[in-house]
């Protein structure tokens, strides 16, 4: 028996920013003192508050430690673990909690959350089947071997379960779909090939809890008919695919897959197949296609994976996040649970990675329903440097802005379609009056030029064209009927694409024409970036007025393109500068001042 | 399922569930433009130029893609699809070249007729092109990617039809292409250069060499013609401008190549134009050949074979015959040998397809293939045993491909890999010498787990007994050891050839060059009768022979023991019929072989020689001293072909002869097809197709034939052999016909056997040679590589062809 469990985060977001060394460095402490023996380090799941990693969180004490360092380690075992005493300068703090805060409930991040998905992340030791079975794990799973098709179906069809992977059709029928078409063999795939740039959902409940989509496609292929399943998880999620190999490892020891699981006569068999990293095999039949060990391209439906999917057979394919949510409806009582979350057309929770000008970055799972507002500013804890929202990216690069005269609009599949966004996987990403909208839509559409596949004409050329009139308005060669034919092309390539990345690609484009269209014509017929991205089309400008000359901003620049001499006002030489923004950064008064190019005129920050 | 009805365009129409909105506008005549969609291939809906506009659907759909619903209602040019189509076209432009006027494919290029029709002069949009260099690696075709638009076609027909899969997309996004893997040359490829990309681009981003510069499409007149090279007897579209052939293009319409070529149909052509084609008669006066008058060389022909007649009697004269030449010129060379009072005529024929030919007499009472080709493609499964039909006859592996897509098993059994391993779910790796013992032990399984066909057995055959009493002899474990192949690979063999409902069996040239290849064609013949898998469609034997009419030659009668049908000249009636026919006596001796003759070295009997189209001096390859011998102690020797061959030189008159392209004719292919081939251009200088020099000589020989052309001939012939008689030039015009055709109403046979074989009853044959010892010492029966893609098998043509530049290794 151990005195304590320790859950160090073991994600990939922690790791990168220091856990493994926090953790080596604890083992050592703990060995200094000869009490390693007495507690148990597991590093786990993601707990979803990036911003303040390296997290460990101490149980059955139920204190958690942020920002954690190596060199922390000996006061965290000295008072915690030997004193007993909790070390209140590790513990939460910020502008939004008056005093340290002990634990989640008290944490404003997590106080609008609801852990469905995630709710063993960061719990348990997510290499451990014992841990999953204990909290309940499999339950659901043993139930739907009790259970014929058609009621595993209708249970997950009244739940009113959406696919997660952004399209949201409605799982239960398509299980449905896919038990009703006549074959022999079928098969049950989950896409884990979350390629959205800045989504990291699914990574987090592959990292933190494989067993759920274990269980979630065993309960899938008992309600289709299926016997083996694919987890087709990007290769660049080395973490997500050793614990899923070793979940599978487990569970197959467990008799939980292979040949009779259980006595009930149901085979399953899993496989892992790593992707190579393209975008456009988070499609579903590109995916299935590198299954199939073909180039990962599209092709057109009908017929649908779930006539005709992986290697010809009938096909459910689903994504980590919709598997991860099936043994929570599937398990007893679990619909009537399910459904109270969420609102009509949406049920349940959705987990999204929250990033860019942000407080708090990280991962949050939220009930479906709940406002922009409360996302950014409660539970992300608002803007960075309390400059003002101005939009966010719903859906990554197929999705749509929304600006912040919707920050009221509640976040579900329907409302995100009307404002011209999508669910998508669930990233989103926020954007302060120092983002730049036509630079934001160039981002995300070089981003999907890139990954285009190349088979059909519209996004192959079409986002080729559609990104080389963004680029020359970045730089100042926009022509008045510019907006014109990116509309007409953003159109078409909408209307006539093959498969959703080109039917969705030009989004990013249209919806911040659509509620951002005065910064494009400002870039086009004033040659004026107001954000201050677009390099061509400002100067920065020192308000002579404001200037204390406190030289931050001289010691700042990297060409020394900043003149004046200490309590003097400074003064920026427009000809050396290369607006790389370094100054703006450092600089406390507030002083320097974005402004159209060659203008005198003053425009505010 | 019920038909389902649908609106395009305002007019209703019923199609079967399942069809496209593209394939029911089209049955409409509503014409919408496609680059990518090839009913061949799958799906594929990339181009989106065919998109259409269904009502309340959200977005534009492709029609190419799309099933036709039931109360759909289309619009296939609303403003919001010429409006997307505009669009696409734009795009294309904007990265396309637009140099029309020198494009090689202005006229026939898709993007340019829909840029037309769409009022597309030139995009709206600029920005980054393509930039690649052109792929001039190779013989063949120019490879300009810059012009490619990435429809996939290529792609598609490279690796689901030919199965060569040279090339598939690189990259992504823009720079995406089409190319070979790690951007090698074509020349460095797995590409077999069959042409089929060419054929099939809709742009100029691949053209033949042959073609650079040489015409536009609208100077260009297509004639109609059969492949000269190999037994399929692939229909060809010979593209003429001012008398000369400057490309080639597969008939799409035939059921025989069904628009697929191989390298040899595709390319190897040009021979036509070689330089060295003989153009005038040549007569050899003191070791030189000298150009003479027609009437001059004619003449010396006449007397010299007046005077061997005269000194030695008329079984001093032989003629030899090519299964190049046609069937016209075939009969009417034999009609003279046998005119001149001998049956001393033969050709090249058997030399080496005597195996099959008398495996099957002995099995069937007759020999020839027994199925079609097009039927392949319907078969449950295929065994290929001794055989590389990739690298023999590529449109036969075509149709397996085909055929296991469709859901065929595919059993390949050849001592090393074959161009159709990769797609076989059962490989046989087997011993070289050990096909017999392999095919027996199928048998034997077959048997031991009754899945004979005892119906069939019982009804239409008959040495069942004898034969299961043979194969039981020896175990399946002996099998193993003699085959090498373990007894679950040599179960799981025979159970998909016996458990489809059709199979079929392919064994080319291999099984005929080996020295056991009698008893493997007899064993295959076995395995084939104890399934029940004859006279019925998609089953049966497919032994396709090399050249193009080597069947039709045979049919002929240019053969020393019959006469054209196979008629025994040793009966009277037959002999009467056919002197009523020509006037003139027939000898009721059978001739001399050429097997016979060549090698009786100065002992011939033979004084005078009469060659048609052949080159036995080098026949295989290498020079045959003992033939070389032969022929020079003839008193007169007389050749008649295109080039001044090996054989020529040697000759004492030398008459220049019209090729393919340049005379009309029938060829008989290997599935019993009797195909017209048309002239496309004039023979060079003074030379004449073969069958009017034939009967130029016979006048001079004294014989009153009056013939106003091939067609002329073929009607003779049909006259007096049954299994023609049905058939004239008129219906031969687009799909030929394939014998037995006994009457102007019959409609042709595809399928041989059903109801009764030739001989009464199939026989099972003891074929017991199980205890060879396997080496590999002995003649591989995988010497398919014999007949290298690129050649047959003497190479006269393809060694004057660019064709002779590929010579990559058979097997890949």
């Amino acid at each position: 028996m151990y005195e304590k469990h320790l859950m160090i985060c073991g994600a990939t977001g922690c790791l990168s920013s220091g856990s493994s060394q926090v953790e080596e460095a604890l083992i050592e402490e703990l060995e200094k003192h000869g009490i390693k023996d007495k507690y148990r380090l597991v590093m786990g799941g993601c707990p979803g508050f990036c911003e303040v990693g390296p997290l460990i969180v101490v149980y059955p004490d139920e204190v958690f430690y942020s920002r954690l360092k190596p060199k922390d380690m000996a006061e965290l075992v000295e008072k915690h673990l030997v004193g007993g005493e909790i070390v209140e300068r590790l513990l939460y703090k910020g502008p939004d909690v008056d005093a340290p805060a002990r634990f989640y409930d008290t944490i404003p991040f997590y106080a609008k959350q609801k852990f469905n998905v995630l709710r063993n992340s960061g719990l348990i030791d997510p290499e451990s089947i014992d841990e999953y079975i204990m909290r309940g794990g499999y339950r659901a799973f043993t139930r739907a071997l009790n259970m014929d098709s058609t009621t595993i179906c209708e249970e997950v069809k009244q739940a009113g379960l959406r696919g997660r992977g952004g399209a949201g059709f409605s799982t239960g029928l398509k299980w449905e779909l896919t038990y009703k078409a006549p074959s022999s063999k079928k098969y049950v795939v989950c896409n884990a090939d979350e390629g959205d740039p800045g989504a990291f959902m699914d990574r987090s409940i592959l990292e933190g809890d494989p067993h759920a989509i274990l269980e979630g496609m065993l309960i899938c292929g008992r309600a289709i008919g299926a016997d083996e399943g694919y987890i087709y998880c990007r290769a660049e999620y080395p973490l997500a695919i050793k614990r899923l190999k070793t979940a599978i490892e487990d569970a197959e020891r467990y008799g939980l897959l292979g040949e009779n699981i259980l006595g009930y006569g149901f085979n399953f068999k899993m496989n892992i197949k790593e992707g190579a990293g393209a975008f456009v095999c988070g499609e579903e039949t590109a995916l299935l296609a590198s299954i199939e060990g073909k180039r990962g391209m599209p092709r057109p439906r009908p017929p649908f994976p779930a006539q005709s999917g992986l290697f010809g057979k009938p096909t459910t394919i689903n994504n980590v996040e919709t598997f991860a949510n099936v043994p929570l409806i599937v398990k007893e009582g679990g619909v009537d649970e399910f459904v109270k979350v969420g609102t009509d057309g949406s049920k349940g929770t959705k987990v999204f990675a929250l990033a860019g000008k942000i407080r708090n970055t990280g991962l949050c799972e939220v009930p479906m329903g709940i406002t922009i507002r409360e996302i950014i500013y409660d539970v992300g804890g608002g803007i960075k440097g309390g400059r003002a929202f101005k939009a966010v990216q719903a859906g990554g690069p197929s999705g749509g802005c929304i600006p912040d005269e919707l920050i009221d609009l509640p976040i579900d599949y329907d409302s995100l379609n009307q404002a011209g966004a999508i669910m998508g996987s669930g990233g989103l990403v926020v954007m302060d009056e120092r983002t730049c909208m036509v630079d934001l839509a160039r981002y995300f559409l070089s981003f999907t030029q890139k990954e285009s596949c190349g088979k059909c004409t519209p996004c192959r050329e079409g986002t080729k064209r559609m990104l080389e009139i963004l680029n020359r308005i970045s730089e100042g060669l926009g022509k008045p009927e510019d907006l014109d034919t990116l509309d007409s092309l953003a159109t078409s390539i909408k209307d006539s694409s093959l498969c959703g990345l080109g039917q969705t690609c030009p989004n990013p484009v249209l919806s911040t024409i659509r509620y951002f269209r005065n910064e494009y014509e400002e870039h086009i017929e004033e040659h004026f970036c107001r954000a201050g991205v677009c390099k061509e089309l400002f100067n920065y400008r020192i308000d002579e007025e404001k200037c204390t000359g406190c030289t931050a901003c001289v010691k700042a620049c990297p060409v020394d393109a900043i003149k004046g001499e200490k309590k003097e006002p400074h003064e920026i030489i427009q000809e050396l500068c290369t607006r790389c923004g370094s100054c703006i950064e450092k600089c406390r008064q507030d002083c320097i001042m974005i402004t159209p190019v060659g203008s005198e005129a003053d425009v505010s920050n | 399922m019920s038909a389902i009805e649908l609106t395009i365009d305002g007019k209703k129409i019923e199609v079967e569930p399942g069809t496209t909105i593209l394939e029911a506008a089209r049955q409409l005549g509503i014409d919408i433009p496609t680059f990518c969609y090839d009913p061949e291939l799958p799906s594929n809906g990339a181009c989106r130029i065919c998109v259409v506009e269904v009502e309340k659907a959200r977005a534009l759909v492709a029609s190419c893609v799309a099933p036709a619903g039931s109360d759909m209602v289309v619009h296939t040019a609303s403003e919001r699809v010429i409006n997307a189509r505009r669009a696409i076209l734009s795009l294309l432009v904007a990265n396309h070249p637009l140099d029309c006027i020198t494009c090689e494919k202005t006229g026939e290029c898709k993007l340019q007729d829909y840029c037309y029709r769409y009022g597309v002069a030139d995009s709206e949009f600029s920005g980054e092109v393509k930039e690649l260099s052109d792929d001039d690696s190779n013989a063949f075709f120019v490879r300009d990617m810059n012009k490619c638009i990435l429809c996939g076609i290529c792609v598609g027909k490279c690796q689901d039809v030919i199965g060569a899969g040279a090339i598939d997309f690189t990259k992504r996004g823009f720079v995406a292409n089409v190319g070979p893997a790690f951007e090698d040359s074509i020349e460095d490829s797995t590409c077999v250069f069959c042409g089929l990309c060419i054929d099939s681009c809709p742009v100029g981003a691949l053209i033949p060499k042959y073609s650079l510069g040489k015409g536009r499409p609208w100077e260009i007149t297509k004639t109609r013609a059969v492949c000269p090279y190999c037994s399929i007897g692939c229909n060809v579209n010979l593209h003429v401008k001012a008398n000369e052939v400057i490309g080639v293009t597969p008939v799409e319409t035939n059921p025989v190549n069904r628009g697929h070529l191989c390298i040899k149909g595709k390319f190897g052509w040009d021979y036509l134009k070689s330089g060295d084609r003989l153009t005038r008669p040549l007569i050899k006066s003191n070791g030189v050949f000298l150009e003479v008058s027609w009437e001059e060389a004619l003449a010396l022909i006449a007397d010299n074979i007046d005077e061997v007649k005269t000194r030695y009697g008329s079984d001093a004269i032989m003629g030899l015959c090519s299964p190049k030449t046609t069937n016209e010129e075939s009969y009417l060379f034999q009609k003279l040998i046998r005119s001149l009072g001998t049956n001393n005529v033969d050709s090249y024929t058997r030399h080496c397809h005597a195996p099959a030919v008398d495996g099957m007499m002995e099995a069937f009472g007759s020999a020839a293939m027994t199925n079609s080709i097009e039927e392949l493609s319907d078969t449950g499964a295929i065994l290929v045993v001794a055989a590389d039909p990739a690298e023999s006859h590529p449109v036969i592996s075509y149709r397996v491909r085909e055929a296991v897509r469709n859901g065929a098993q595919l059993i390949v059994a050849d001592p090393e890999p074959i161009g159709l391993t990769d797609l076989a779910q059962h490989y046989l790796p087997l011993y070289e010498g050990s096909a017999v013992a392999l095919v027996n032990a199928m048998a034997y399984i077959i048997i031991e787990e009754g899945l004979q066909d005892q119906a069939f057995i019982d009804k239409r055959t008959e040495g069942y007994a004898a034969f299961k009493a043979a194969v039981s002899k020896y175990s399946i474990q002996d099998a193993a050891e003699v085959t090498g192949i373990g007894e679950e690979e040599l179960r799981s063999a025979a159970r998909a050839y016996a458990g489809a409902e059709k199979a079929a069996i392919i064994s080319t040239v291999g099984a005929n060059y080996s020295a056991a290849g009698g008893g493997l064609v007899l064993a295959l013949a076995n395995l084939a009768l104890l399934t029940g898998n004859l006279g019925k469609e998609s089953a049966g034997l497919y032994l396709p022979y090399g050249e193009n009419n080597l069947q039709g030659v045979s049919d002929m009668g240019a053969l020393p023991a019959v006469l054209s049908g196979y008629q025994l000249v040793k009966e009277k009636a037959v002999r009467d019929k056919f002197s009523r026919s020509w006037k003139t006596e027939i000898n009721q001796n059978a001739g001399l072989s050429a097997a016979e003759v060549f090698t009786s070295g100065e002992n011939s009997a033979i004084k005078a020689l009469y060659i048609l189209d052949e080159n036995p001096v080098t026949c295989i390859g290498e020079e045959n001293v003992e033939t070389v011998q032969f022929l020079a102690n003839l008193d007169f020797l007389i050749v008649q072909d295109i080039f001044m061959t090996e054989t020529a030189a040697l000759a004492d008159v030398i008459l220049p002869a019209a090729a393919f392209a340049e005379q009309e004719g029938t060829y008989t292919n290997t599935e019993r097809r009797v195909q017209l081939t048309r002239q496309a251009v004039n023979p060079p200088g003074e030379a004449f197709p073969g069958w009017a020099i034939i009967a130029e000589l016979a006048g001079w020989l004294g014989f009153e034939w009056i013939y106003d052309g091939p067609s002329d001939v073929f009607d003779e012939m049909t006259s007096l052999t049954p299994q023609y008689a049905g058939m004239s030039y008129e219906r031969l015009k687009t799909r030929g016909l394939q014998w037995p055709c006994p009457s102007e109403d019959h409609p042709g046979t595809a399928v041989l056997y059903e109801g009764r074989f030739s001989r009464g009853l199939g026989l099972f044959t003891v074929v017991d040679d199980q205890t060879a010892v396997p080496s590999r010492t002995e003649i591989s029966v995988s010497s398919a590589a014999a007949y290298h893609a690129c050649q047959c098998q003497s190479d006269s043509m393809s060694k004057r062809s660019v064709i002779n530049n590929f010579k990559r290794d058979s097997g890949r």
